[in-house]
């Protein structure tokens, strides 16, 4: 499982790079967002992986996952849909204003 | 009161920001005095923040009282007040232009404008990792708001740079606190100092590559060679007073690098102590190179002042990259100084630009500008402030580096660098002051009345009695500094005074 999460992290992150670095906003916005979807993975195995383990005390339960990636994560989540919502906006903006969808605003 | 002294700095301006969002229809005067007192508040806030730790107390705030390494903290110690009082002043001459119209050119100024002192006053007061890239994220996002605000082609293209790079920043910031946790198993700083202490061998490698990348997030906040090359673009586009506080910004890296290097992987941190001085020097001497360089080539004024900013990042993190009390103590001198003067320059060259006509702030030869006397005579003191001549306080902080660096291995190094950075910061300065005050001809075609005029110079000249302040009281506010670099230096007294129960 671990190898399995550590390949997903790692292509999403190889692709958000890539994307990242290209030339016009939509690609660039895409990107972003695979580097975020990446990073919330990685910081969520932070908290090892374990199946049916609660992260909450209970009598019953033998063991224990760690509930702060999750909290953590979900902050990630939160900021990361303000940002991507922000930065489409803005490339929108910068697509009718510039006339160009080139990061530079030009060909 | 003083209990929750370490908090109040934060939620006032957050409190602020919200009432100003809830009152966006009120009358705009309304606005503009609840932004300002809010401001003036903050700056009291600051000082009485400033006079309960200059004694050495370093001020805990645990929210919801659960305590530290479990629940949240706030910390003010001499570093964070000293920030937060630079921020509070530099904040009210920045709002005070703003006034004359400009925070009427968009949506929403003074709620961004409050909420970016929110997002810097959490960063420098949080005791805690996460948190501090939860309030680099609120003060980035409030200041996409502000750098875009007043519309325009080039400051569109330039805000989509901005936010895209410091997305990417926050991407890695995130990689590295998840591997500090996932590691380590905390994120409350002083915690962490003690975890990457005892650290087992098998360890290291993962605690230095994640330090090393909280390193390259803060040096792309803090603006270090090559990761730079935004700032320029992003400060000269931006409207007057956002510039201005953005003065600040790169401070906020400053700090960060500065917290991070002394408190986490500072002497006590065994086979990871001393993990980012290798690096810092060289690269803020060659930011400072690079920074006065493109000052000398910039062919606009604001371009310019936005190099000069490079520049003094560059000082800044070379006296805190000497890694000793006398190094810090002198960047710590300096910070204020630069701040100051580096947003009085952006307000003088938005004055001046605003006086050209089409030739705006191009350095070209133009027509004379009405009140050239006035605006010179500011710009001149500005110019003898940015290149460190005596008698203002940038003379000092450059004397207190230079003197720091006299034992160090780069002496000779930081000395060349440093003078010469100085003289060519003053050659590019006076080529800008003589081409716009002297080489001029004919009449502008706008003339503004001597009222508009004073009106408008009258925060410019504010920042500069800082300055002025800063150099008559030199002699407390080394002493302050020194005690701060101390303090710094002696880690174990922030991670007893966060951690005492455990």
């Amino acid at each position: 499982m671990e190898a399995l999460l550590a390949l997903i992290i790692g292509v999403l992150t190889a692709c958000g790079v890539y994307l990242a670095l290209r030339g016009r906003t939509f690609p660039v916005v895409l990107g972003l967002t695979f580097l975020s979807y990446a990073v919330n993975l990685f910081l969520f195995a932070m908290g090892r992986l374990a199946i049916g383990r609660p992260p909450i005390i209970t009598e019953a339960a033998a063991a224990y996952i760690d509930p702060l990636p999750q909290a953590l994560v979900l902050t990630a989540i939160v900021i990361g849909f303000a940002m991507t919502a922000f930065v489409i906006m803005l490339a929108l903006k910068a697509r009718a204003e510039l006339g160009s969808d080139h990061v530079d605003g030009r060909e | 009161m003083n209990a929750h002294l370490a908090i109040a700095p934060v939620l006032l301006p957050l409190l602020a920001g919200i009432v100003l969002l809830l009152m966006r229809h009120v009358d705009l005067r309304v606005r503009r005095v609840l932004s300002v007192a809010a401001v003036v508040m903050e700056i009291g806030l600051s000082l009485a923040l400033v006079t309960a730790v200059a004694d050495g107390d370093i001020l805990v705030y645990a929210l919801g009282n659960w305590p530290a390494p479990y629940g949240i903290v706030l910390v003010a110690d001499r570093l964070s007040a000293w920030l937060m009082l630079t921020t509070a002043l530099l904040a009210l001459f920045a709002l005070l232009y703003a006034l004359r119209g400009i925070d009427a050119s968009g949506r929403h100024f003074h709620v961004f404008f409050q909420l970016q002192l929110f997002g810097l006053a959490g960063a420098f007061l949080t005791g805690d990792l996460f948190n501090l890239f939860v309030f680099f994220e609120v003060l980035l996002l409030a200041s996409y708001g502000l750098l875009l605000h007043g519309g325009g082609r080039l400051r569109t293209r330039a805000g989509l740079h901005y936010v895209v790079l410091n997305l990417t920043g926050s991407t890695l910031f995130l990689f590295a606190v998840g591997t500090l946790y996932g590691v380590l198993g905390t994120l409350n700083m002083a915690d962490l100092a003690r975890q990457v202490a005892a650290a087992p061998a098998e360890n290291v490698p993962l605690v230095r590559a994640a330090g090393l990348l909280l390193f390259g997030v803060f040096a792309l906040k803090a603006a270090l060679m090559p990761l730079h090359l935004w700032l320029p673009a992003a400060y000269a586009q931006a409207s007057a007073p956002v510039a201005a506080l953005f003065a600040i910004m790169t401070k906020v890296g400053a700090y960060s690098i500065l917290r991070v290097d002394t408190l986490i992987f500072g002497d006590g941190a065994g086979s990871l102590a001393g993990l980012l001085t290798p690096w810092l020097l060289p690269l803020a001497l060659a930011t400072l190179a690079i920074g006065t360089l493109g000052a000398v080539a910039s062919r606009g004024l604001r371009a310019q002042v936005a190099y000069l900013v490079v520049a003094s990042a560059g000082s800044l993190l070379t006296a805190f990259g000497l890694a000793s009390a006398e190094g810090i103590a002198a960047g710590l001198y300096y910070l204020p100084h630069t701040t100051f003067a580096a947003a009085a320059a952006f307000l003088i060259a938005d004055a001046i630009a605003a006086r050209r006509g089409e030739l705006a702030d191009r350095l070209d030869p133009g027509p004379t500008l009405p009140g050239n006397r006035v605006l010179g005579g500011l710009f001149f003191v500005i110019a003898v402030a940015i290149a460190g001549l005596p008698p203002l306080s940038g003379f000092w902080g450059k004397f207190l580096l230079l003197r720091a660096a006299l034992d160090h291995a780069w002496l000779a190094g930081v000395m060349a660098t440093v003078l010469v950075a100085g003289l060519l910061t003053l050659i590019a300065l006076a080529r800008s002051g003589s081409l716009l005050f002297y080489r001029s001809h004919g009449h502008a075609p706008t003339s503004a009345g001597n009222g508009a005029l004073l009106a408008e110079l009258a925060p410019i000249a504010g920042l500069l009695l800082l300055v002025g302040a800063l150099t008559v009281a030199a002699g407390p506010a080394v002493g302050y500094v020194e005690a701060t670099a101390s303090q710094l230096l002696q880690p174990y007294q922030y991670i007893h005074a966060v951690l005492k129960g455990g």
